[in-house]
């Protein structure tokens, strides 16, 4: 299909980068529902696990907070949110950490804590809520988020969960033996980290995207890989498959009365 | 040992201005009919214990009751960011706040550790991240046996913890369900312990026999308020106002309408307004 927008492309290529044999710690927003995508197309036995101790769930529509009780209900198990952190995300159970970011930068170090100085904020963030601790027990990390340059900045103002660093062997050097970020997907392009320098590279763009559109939109000096890939469109299965979850999702979540 | 008495009587035997508290409830259960009637009391100075101080603590907040948070997301979950609370760390309005900030993972291993009686909570974290460079509550041990330096934190042992859960039975024993969140081990962490539930019946003859989580000698107090979480929910109950935590992002907004929305919604109003507030939910 050609018909679809940015966001969709990019909900949908980081749907594909999952598989059935993935265990996936979910954080809220746009890695939700491109494991939802996902589980409902190409990854039916995508296990998927939200903070808030559910494992295995299978939601109708999206969750607007991480502890909805529809993940409970869909759940195989759920668990106190001890035992979520310590025995299944420290124990080394969880293969893919799925999160958004505030800010990002070429390691895919990220900030979701503070704009500004920590103890003088020009703006307050929400903070790291799981992250710190999905980045770095979680196999492997995938990062999604929308391409703008106060987003994808040359340094972060804050460093609330750690990617590679400054780069290089920084993670190993730190004692931490997980991957890291391995995959980043905008709503422009797919990146990868450079093997040895571990910066993100693009490897993908999305149809009718130019290498200008995406540094443009990036605040550093992008690097683009030498066999540069287009990003197949979206199928008319993936693009249904999440504007029908995306409209589940919009009716349930304006039900409720306010207060 | 659990005795069953009114909320503002539970609130005020318990808490006392100055105290340490958390109140529990990982976006399910969360005590808010509790929170209201703490601030009907004007209890103040408190330092607050959540992991996501999420509206209850944003009341707070805004009413300038609390001094200090110790919290691991101030977000409005699903919705966006902590207006009131911004306004108190950015600007000092009502008043200061310091803060304590933690992972979610630190914050669920320090109730643990106070559950389990230990002084500190240990566990693998925080690595590469810049929050112990602000927290100087995050230090490091070496583990004796490999070498692994490992982080360490203070427990949490708050003088009382407040919770909400589905039902109590006619002794005092407690049933959640659902997402468990950190209640059982917040509770257990805790000096008192008060329980807001939904109902009390005879007995749980024929419930699972897992579902109980607090043993009635373990808690402090027992008060019925029937829509006690909303706009929060209660599993098999009632399900999440999504709509009021949306409003609430343009409430807390705004300094004058979040006072005027605390007095008609809170400071002249009872307990009993929640089973109201959940009807259709």
């Amino acid at each position: 299909m050609t018909d679809f927008t940015p966001t969709e492309m990019m909900t949908i290529a980081a749907s594909r980068a999952l598989t059935s044999k993935d265990v996936c710690f979910v954080g809220i927003g746009a890695p939700s529902a491109a494991c939802n995508v996902a589980r409902l197309t190409h990854a039916p036995d995508i296990t998927l696990i939200y903070e808030s101790g559910t494992i295995g769930t299978a939601p109708d529509v999206l969750p607007l907070s991480i502890g909805d009780g529809e993940l409970c209900e869909t759940a195989v198990s759920t668990v106190a949110v001890p035992e979520m952190f310590r025995y299944w995300l420290q124990g080394g159970r969880i293969s893919i950490g799925f999160l958004g970011a505030a800010q990002i930068d070429k390691f895919g170090n990220i900030n979701t804590t503070v704009i500004g100085d920590y103890h003088k904020p020009k703006v307050r963030l929400p903070g790291g809520g799981g992250a710190p601790e999905i980045a770095s027990s979680c196999g492997e990390i995938y990062i999604t988020l929308k391409q703008a340059t106060r987003s994808m900045v040359e340094k972060i103002d804050f460093f609330t969960s750690f990617g590679h660093g400054e780069g290089g062997d920084h993670r190993e050097r730190l004692g931490i033996t997980t991957k890291g970020p391995t995959l980043l997907i905008t709503d422009l392009a797919i990146w990868k980290p450079d093997p040895v320098t571990k910066e993100f590279t693009v490897v993908s763009l999305h149809a009718g995207v130019t290498r200008e559109m995406v540094q443009e939109t990036c605040g550093w000096t992008v690097k683009f890989a030498d066999d540069l890939e287009e990003t197949p469109v979206p199928t008319t299965e993936e693009l249904t498959t999440l504007r029908d979850l995306n409209e589940r999702t919009k009716i349930a979540h304006a039900g409720g009365k306010a207060a | 040992m659990g005795k069953v008495i009114p909320l503002d009587q539970a609130v005020r035997e318990n808490l006392k201005s100055g105290d340490t508290v958390a109140f529990e409830g990982f976006t399910h259960l969360i005590p808010h009919a509790a929170g209201h009637e703490v601030i009907r009391q004007g209890i103040s100075d408190l330092t607050l214990v959540r992991m996501t101080p999420d509206i209850i603590y944003d009341q707070m907040i805004g009413m300038g009751l609390a001094k200090k948070v110790i919290f691991s997301y101030a977000g409005n979950p699903g919705v966006g960011l902590l207006r009131r609370m911004r306004d108190a760390i950015e600007n000092g309005y009502p008043r200061t706040i310091e803060t304590i900030e933690h992972s979610h993972a630190a914050m669920a291993n320090a109730y643990e550790a106070g559950a389990a009686g230990l002084p500190c909570a240990i566990f693998r974290g925080y690595k590469g991240a810049d929050l112990p460079k602000v927290n100087p509550d995050i230090k490091s041990v070496i583990c004796p046996f490999t070498g692994e330096e490992l982080a360490a934190i203070p427990a949490h042992r708050p003088d009382v913890t407040f919770i909400h859960a589905q039902k109590a039975n006619e002794k005092g024993d407690v049933l959640i369900e659902g997402i468990v969140g950190v209640q059982k081990e917040a509770a257990l962490a805790a000096k008192r312990v008060v329980v807001t539930v939904e109902e009390i019946v005879p007995d749980f003859k024929g419930l699972h026999p897992n579902l109980t989580v607090l043993p009635h000698w373990t808690v402090t107090a027992i008060s019925v308020v029937k829509g006690g979480a909303h706009p929060s929910y209660t599993h098999g109950y009632y399900a999440r106002d999504n709509a009021a935590y949306l409003e609430w992002d343009k409430v807390s907004a705004d300094r004058d309408l979040f006072d005027q929305w605390m007095k008609d919604n809170v400071l002249s109003a009872t307990p009993e307004v929640f089973a109201e507030r959940i009807k259709g939910l």
